[in-house]
C-alpha cells in the first residue's frame, strides 16, 4: 500500500488549509456582517415597468 | 432613462426564461412518461413489444438522460437566467448567447432521444451519449459559462448572493467532470472507446456519476432554493453564515464521495474507504442546506397551509434532507453490501429526483408563471391536486422500492441450515418482486398525472395571458452602476469573503482548485501505482468476434440489468463463482460493472452454460428460465454482424495498450469468421437447426462474448 505515502500528505495538507483558513477568517472579521445581503435580495423587485 | 442621478436603466431578458420554463414542462413530461413505460416493462415484460429500440435496455438511458439533462437541466437554466439577472441587477451578457444556449441544449436533447433508442451509447451511466454529442455539450456549456460570467462581470451589485456561488460551482465542476469522463478514442462517428479501462474507468465514471448528482442535481438546485424560497416566503434565508459554511464544505467533500458506488468491487480498498468516509461526512453540509432552507420559513409556517409554491418547496427540501441522510447510510459498507445492486438504490435516487429536484422545479415554475406571463396561475386547486398526487406517488414509489430492495438483498444472501443457498435460482428472487414493481408503476403513474396537471395549468395560464394581452415586455428598472457604489473603493476594510465575492475570476479559480484536488488525488495514484491493478498473465484481450459481441452487449444496454462484478461475499461466490479481481478488467473499455441486478451477475457466466442454452435464452428467455422478465432479442438472429469497423476497433485497442499483434489486427476479419464458424458448428452439434448464414448473425458474436466472460482466470486455475 505505497499509496498511503501519497494520500496521507494530501489529507494533512487539506486539513491544514481548512483549519488555517478558518482561523484566518475569524481574525479578519469574516463573520462580522452577514445580515444585510439576505435582506437586500428580497427587496430588488423591479417595479418601474413603463 | 428617467432623470435620476447616477442611474441606469436595466431590462431583464425574461423571454429566454419563458423558453426554458416551457422546455422544462415539455421534457419533464416526456422523461417521466418514458420512466412509466420502463417501470411497466419490469412489471410486465411483454411490454418490451419485441421492438429493439423500445426495450428496457435502450429506454432506460433515455429516461435517465431525459429527466436529468432535459427536465432538471432546463429547470436549472430557467431558474438561473431568471435569478442571475436580478441578483446581478444586469441583463444577461448576450441575448445571442442565451438563444444559442437554449436551442443548442434542446438540439442535444433531441439527438439523445434519437441515438439512445438506436443503441448508440458508450454505456457510462448518465454519460451515455457518443462523442460528437459530448463535444456539442461541451460547446454549449462553454456558451452558457461565457454568458453567465459575462453577466457577473458587468453586474451592478457588488455583493454576490449565496445562490450565485452555487451556480458558479455548478458551471465549473460540470465542465471538468464532463470532459474528463468523456475522454474517448473514436472509431466512427457513432462509436468510441473510453481511454480508461476496467477499474480505472469505473473510478472515473463514478467520480463523474456521483458528482453529476452533486453538481447537476444538488448545487444548482440549492442555488435555486436560496433564491426562490426566500422570495416565495418573503423571509430572508435563515442563516447566511450557515450558507457560507455549508457551501464550501459541500463542494469540497462531495468530490471525494464517488467510490461509494464501487464498494466491495475490485476497486482498491483504500479508494473505497475514501468514498465511505467522505460520503458519511457529507451528511453535515447537506443537512446544513436543508436546515437553512426549512428554517427560512420561521415565523411564516402558516403560509404553508395556503401557498402551493411553498408546499412544493418545503416537501422538496424535506426530501433533500431524507435522501442526504439515506445516501451516507447506504455508503456504510455493511449496509451497502445489502442494498447495492438492488431496487433500494432505485428508491433512493427517486426520493432525490422526484422529491427534491421535481418538487423544487414544480414550486419554481408555479412561482414564475404569474411573473413571466403577467396573469395569476390558472387554477390554484389544480396546483394543490398536483402537489398531493405527486406526494402520494413518491411515497408509493420509494416504499415499494425500499421493500423490494431489502427483500431481494436478503434473499440473495439467505442460506439454509445445511449451508446451501436458500434461493439458488436467481429467478426466485425476481418473481418475488413483481408485486412491488406494480406498486412502483402506480406511484409513477400518479406522479405523471401530477405532471400532466401542471402541463394543463401552464397551458391555460398562457392562454389567459394571451387573452388578456398581458404585458410581456422586458421588465425594466433604475439601478445605480457599480462605479457609483461607495463600497467600491479599495480602502474599504471588507471581510475576506466579501472581497472574494467581488472577484468572480479568482472565486471561480478557487472553486476549480477545490474540486480539482479531489478528483486527481484519488485518480492519479491509481494510474501511477501499478500495484493497484495486479496484471494477471492469463488475462488476454478479446478476440475480434468477442469484441464485436461486447459492443452488442453495450448497444442493447445489458448493463442496465446485469452486473459483471462478483463481490467477495460467501453467497456470491457460491452463486456465481470466484470473486472478481481488478486484473481481469484491464481490457474492458468501457467497464461493464453495472449498478443494478435485475438479472443475475454475468462475470462468471462464461462456460456456465453451453452455446445452445444462450441461443435459446436470447430468443426466448422463458424457455430456459421460466418466469424470466427479460425481453426477447429476436433481432440478433436476423441482423448480420457489421464487421466493417472490426479492424479499426482492434487498432484502437492496440493504440491504448492491448497486446494485439500486427498480424491479428491485419487478419481481424478472418479471425472473426473462424471463431464464428466454430461456434456455429458447435451449436449445430448441440442440436440447433442452424438457419442459412447463422455464422454471420449478431447472436453468434454475443454468445462468443458471453462464453469468454470471466474465463481467463479459470485457465490460470487449471
Amino acid at each position: 500500500m505505497d499509496i498511503i505515502f501519497v494520500l496521507l500528505p494530501f489529507a494533512l495538507i487539506l486539513a491544514g488549509i481548512a483549519a488555517g483558513g478558518y482561523i484566518w477568517a475569524v481574525k479578519r472579521g469574516q463573520f462580522d456582517d452577514l445580515d444585510t445581503p439576505p435582506l437586500r435580495m428580497l427587496a430588488d423587485e423591479e417595479d418601474s415597468k413603463s | 432613462m428617467t432623470a435620476q442621478d447616477n442611474t441606469e436603466t436595466v431590462k431583464y431578458d425574461d423571454d429566454i426564461v419563458r423558453k426554458f420554463v416551457l422546455a422544462t414542462v415539455l421534457w419533464g413530461f416526456v422523461g417521466m412518461l418514458v420512466g412509466v413505460i420502463i417501470a411497466l416493462q419490469l412489471a410486465h415484460w411483454p411490454l418490451n413489444l419485441g421492438i429493439s429500440w423500445l426495450t428496457f435496455g435502450r429506454l432506460r438511458p433515455l429516461h435517465t438522460n431525459a429527466v436529468i439533462f432535459a427536465f432538471a437541466g432546463n429547470t436549472i437554466f430557467a431558474g438561473i437566467y431568471y435569478s442571475h439577472q436580478r441578483l446581478m441587477k444586469a441583463r444577461m451578457f448576450s441575448d445571442l448567447l442565451s438563444k444559442i444556449h437554449f436551442w443548442g441544449w434542446q438540439l442535444i436533447i433531441v439527438s439523445a432521444a434519437i441515438t439512445l433508442p438506436l443503441g448508440i451509447t458508450v454505456s457510462k451511466e448518465y454519460a451515455e451519449l457518443e462523442w460528437p454529442i459530448d463535444i456539442a455539450i461541451t460547446l454549449i456549456w462553454v456558451v452558457f459559462a461565457i454568458n453567465f460570467f459575462g453577466t457577473l462581470i458587468k453586474r451592478r451589485e457588488r455583493h454576490i448572493y449565496v445562490a450565485v456561488w452555487f451556480y458558479i460551482a455548478t458551471i465549473i465542476t460540470i465542465a471538468m467532470l464532463h470532459i474528463v469522463n468523456s475522454l474517448a478514442l473514436p472509431v466512427s462517428p457513432f462509436k468510441s472507446y473510453s481511454v480508461f479501462a476496467g477499474v480505472q474507468d469505473a473510478l472515473v465514471q463514478w467520480w463523474y456519476g456521483h458528482n453529476a448528482v452533486a453538481f447537476f442535481l444538488t448545487t444548482p438546485f440549492l442555488g435555486l432554493m436560496y433564491y426562490f424560497m426566500p422570495k416565495a416566503a418573503e423571509r430572508p434565508v435563515y442563516s447566511y453564515r450557515l450558507s457560507i459554511i455549508h457551501f464550501w464544505s459541500l463542494i469540497f467533500v462531495y468530490i471525494w464521495a464517488g467510490p461509494h458506488h464501487l464498494l466491495y468491487t475490485s476497486l482498491p480498498e483504500w479508494a473505497q474507504t475514501i468514498g465511505v468516509v467522505f460520503s458519511v461526512a457529507l451528511i453535515a453540509p447537506s443537512w446544513g442546506g436543508m436546515i437553512n432552507g426549512l428554517l427560512t420559513l420561521r415565523g411564516a409556517w402558516d403560509k404553508l397551509r395556503t401557498d402551493p409554491v411553498l408546499k412544493f418547496f418545503v416537501v422538496g427540501v424535506t426530501f433533500y434532507g431524507m435522501s442526504t441522510f439515506e445516501g451516507p447510510m447506504m455508503s456504510v459498507k455493511a449496509i451497502n453490501g445489502l442494498t447495492h445492486y438492488t431496487d433500494y438504490v432505485i428508491g433512493h435516487v427517486h426520493g432525490g429526483a422526484l422529491g427534491w429536484n421535481g418538487f423544487l422545479a414544480f414550486g419554481m415554475i408555479y412561482y414564475l408563471l404569474p411573473k413571466l406571463w403577467g396573469v395569476p396561475v390558472y387554477s390554484a386547486k389544480l396546483m394543490m391536486t398536483h402537489f398531493w398526487t405527486a406526494t402520494i406517488g413518491i411515497v408509493l414509489y420509494i416504499t415499494s422500492m425500499w421493500t423490494a430492495g431489502i427483500t431481494q438483498g436478503l434473499m440473495w444472501r439467505a442460506f439454509t441450515s445445511e449451508g446451501l443457498l436458500k434461493y439458488p435460482e436467481f429467478i426466485e428472487t425476481v418473481v418475488r418482486l413483481i408485486p412491488f414493481y406494480w406498486v412502483r408503476v402506480c406511484g409513477g403513474v400518479l406522479y405523471l398525472i401530477g405532471m400532466l396537471l401542471m402541463v394543463y395549468n401552464v397551458w391555460q395560464t398562457i392562454k389567459a395571458s394571451k387573452a388578456q394581452h398581458a404585458d410581456l415586455s422586458d421588465p425594466s428598472f433604475q439601478v445605480r452602476p457599480l462605479s457609483a457604489d461607495p463600497e467600491d473603493h479599495a480602502s474599504n476594510p471588507n471581510p475576506w469573503h466579501r472581497k472574494l465575492e467581488g472577484r468572480p475570476v479568482s472565486f471561480a479559480l478557487l472553486t476549480l482548485l477545490a474540486v480539482i484536488i479531489g478528483g486527481p488525488a484519488t485518480y492519479i495514484p491509481l494510474v501511477a501505482i501499478r500495484s493497484n491493478v495486479p496484471t494477471i498473465a492469463s488475462v488476454k484481450p478479446y478476440q475480434p468476434l468477442e469484441l464485436e459481441g461486447r459492443d452488442i452487449y453495450v448497444r442493447e444496454g445489458c448493463y442496465t440489468c446485469h452486473s459483471q462484478m462478483v463481490r467477495p461475499f460467501r453467497d456470491e461466490v457460491v452463486r456465481y463463482g470466484e470473486y472478481s479481481k481488478p486484473g481481469e478488467f484491464v481490457y474492458d473499455r468501457p467497464f461493464q460493472f453495472g449498478s443494478k441486478r435485475t438479472g443475475p451477475d454475468l462475470h462468471r457466466v462464461g462456460g456456465k452454460y453451453n452455446h445452445f442454452w444462450h441461443y435459446r435464452h436470447m430468443l426466448d428467455p422463458r424457455s430456459t428460465t421460466p418466469g424470466s422478465i427479460m425481453p426477447s432479442y429476436a433481432w440478433l438472429y436476423d441482423n448480420d454482424l457489421d464487421t466493417s469497423l472490426t479492424k479499426k476497433k482492434l487498432k484502437a485497442f492496440k493504440t491504448m495498450g492491448a497486446p494485439y499483434s500486427d498480424e491479428e489486427v491485419a487478419q481481424a476479419e478472418q479471425l472473426l469468421k473462424e471463431q464464428a464458424q466454430k461456434i456455429t458448428a458447435e451449436l449445430t452439434e448441440q442440436g440447433v437447426e442452424a438457419p442459412e448464414g447463422l455464422e454471420n448473425k449478431e447472436i453468434i458474436a454475443l454468445i462468443a462474448y458471453l462464453q469468454r466472460l470471466g474465463t481467463d482466470i479459470k485457465v490460470a486455475n487449471n
